[in-house]
């Protein structure tokens, strides 16, 4: 772990005691630390503690607005890891609906279907539709551009994008910016963004101020987590150098179907559960294919992100959430947002 | 003679005249080649087994995508390229002339191979 982090965490752990979790936030930790299977995998970074401070703060007031991300639907997926994913996907939705504060919007940061289908699409529009938050916002998985370069998805989801899918938004002063990283893929390779998609974010960011928040979301991380597996992007290190005079970055990415998160100053870079099906953590299977639990485990990994942003702190909470109702376990990167994973079980 | 009946015969002819047409293509005549060999290629946990192949010319490859999850089989040349293959989904090329054909998987592009035609 590099000087950077401890500072980071340090800093943390300041925060919180000047915060002054009371008892019930911190017995409240407790209990997401005990449901903290899907966190220890997750990064090594002590969240539960960044998380208390997060929740403390969220006890009585939630943030000025929040969001949620989901991944990963794999709609037409049919295999024994999880035989009806539009059931589970609808569990998500069911869950966002509960949330004691509405989110603004959603975020889909890909691979809603298995096989690019327009059925497979339909399905999933149908199940969205049910969704409180009426704004969706989507970036494509490789999944969703496996016909005709994407024509399909591009038709339903695209619009008003440039290239392959990309585009920005700005909302309530927090400059949000969806990355496609799974089209034109090379040889060899992994994730890839593109001279063209580069170019276009580096003017897109220009000209902002070093403090507006800003949130990169795509569906392949944009950092590199296990290059045997494909889990990273080739060109990502340029899109990041164009958001380092930025105060506050969050970096949003699907694909890996599991938590994993880093912070390297003032980018915290966060990938979400699915909602359809669990992947083995890096390295610990033959290869990235579906991973099979028993059926009465696996809502427990599988699960929804809340994103915080707290104009206060000027910072993001993300908590993560099983389908579930059995726990969440959450980070913070001490500026920016607090992202909240939810497993659904 | 009634207008189905005329349809019929016209069909007859077209279907007549395409067969010898195709009996006169160069692809026919390389059926009549000794080598009608196929191999097979297996993709099993995102890997293409075996990596490199070795085949003759005239060798048609069958490639068998045995994962959960869809796969394509694309030529990094451009010479080949298959739809998206879910499980248990083939796709085959016969290989009509030498060289080394060096192809990856364009959903998971980690996934590379090559088919060697001697």
């Amino acid at each position: 772990m590099t000087t950077k982090k401890h500072n980071l965490i340090d800093q943390n752990l300041q925060d919180l005691n000047n915060d002054g979790v009371d008892r019930r936030g911190f017995l409240k930790c407790m209990a997401w630390a005990g449901t903290g299977l899907v966190w220890t995998m997750s990064g090594g970074i002590p969240a539960s503690r960044a998380f208390a401070k997060v929740y403390g703060r969220h006890a009585g007031k939630v943030g000025d607005f929040s969001f949620v991300q989901i991944s990963d639907s794999h709609i037409g997926f049919n295999k024994p890891a999880n035989p009806d994913v539009t059931a589970t996907l609808q569990t998500a939705i069911n869950k966002i609906n509960a949330m004691p504060h509405k989110p603004d919007f959603i975020i889909h940061t890909g691979d809603l279907s298995q096989l690019s289908k327009p059925s497979e699409f339909d399905t999933l529009d149908q199940a969205l539709k049910g969704a409180a938050a009426k704004q969706i916002y989507f970036v494509p998985g490789e999944h969703d551009m496996l016909t005709d370069n994407g024509e399909e998805y591009l038709q339903r989801y695209g619009k008003g994008t440039k290239g392959s899918g990309w585009y920005s938004f700005d909302h309530k002063g927090v400059h949000f910016v969806g990355l496609v990283n799974v089209a034109n893929l090379k040889a060899g390779g992994m994730g890839s963004l593109g001279h063209e998609q580069l170019e276009w974010l580096e003017g897109d960011l220009k000209g902002r101020s070093a403090s507006t928040p800003i949130v990169l979301f795509a569906h392949i991380p944009l950092w590199t987590i296990y290059p045997d597996w494909g889990w990273g992007t080739d060109d990502s290190e340029q899109a990041l150098s164009y958001v380092k005079r930025f105060g506050s970055v969050t970096v949003l990415n699907g694909h890996i179907h599991q938590i994993m998160q880093k912070i390297e100053g003032k980018v915290s870079f966060h990938t979400a559960m699915s909602t359809a099906f669990p992947q083995p953590a890096p390295g610990t299977a033959p290869s990235a294919g579906p991973m099979k639990v028993p059926a009465d485990q696996l809502q427990r990994v599988l699960g929804i992100t809340d994103v915080n942003y707290l104009v206060s702190g000027s910072s993001l909470a993300i908590v993560d959430s099983p389908l579930g109702d059995s726990g969440s376990s959450a980070s913070g990167s001490g500026r920016g947002l607090a992202v909240v994973d939810s497993l659904f079980g | 003679m009634t207008t189905k009946k005329m349809w019929i015969v016209g069909l007859a002819t077209t279907v007549m005249i395409a067969m010898l047409l195709l009996a006169g293509t160069p692809s026919s005549a390389a059926n009549h080649q000794p080598s009608e060999a196929s191999a097979d290629v297996k993709i099993d946990n995102f890997s293409f087994g075996p990596q490199t192949l070795t085949v003759s010319v005239g060798t048609t490859v069958v490639w068998t995508n045995r994962d959960d999850i869809p796969h394509t089989v694309v030529s990094t040349e451009g010479v080949f390229k298959s739809k998206v293959r879910d499980t248990d989904e083939m796709f085959s090329y016969t290989f009509t002339k030498a060289g080394t054909y060096p192809y990856f998987c364009s959903v998971h592009p980690k996934m590379t191979g090559k088919v060697v035609v001697q």
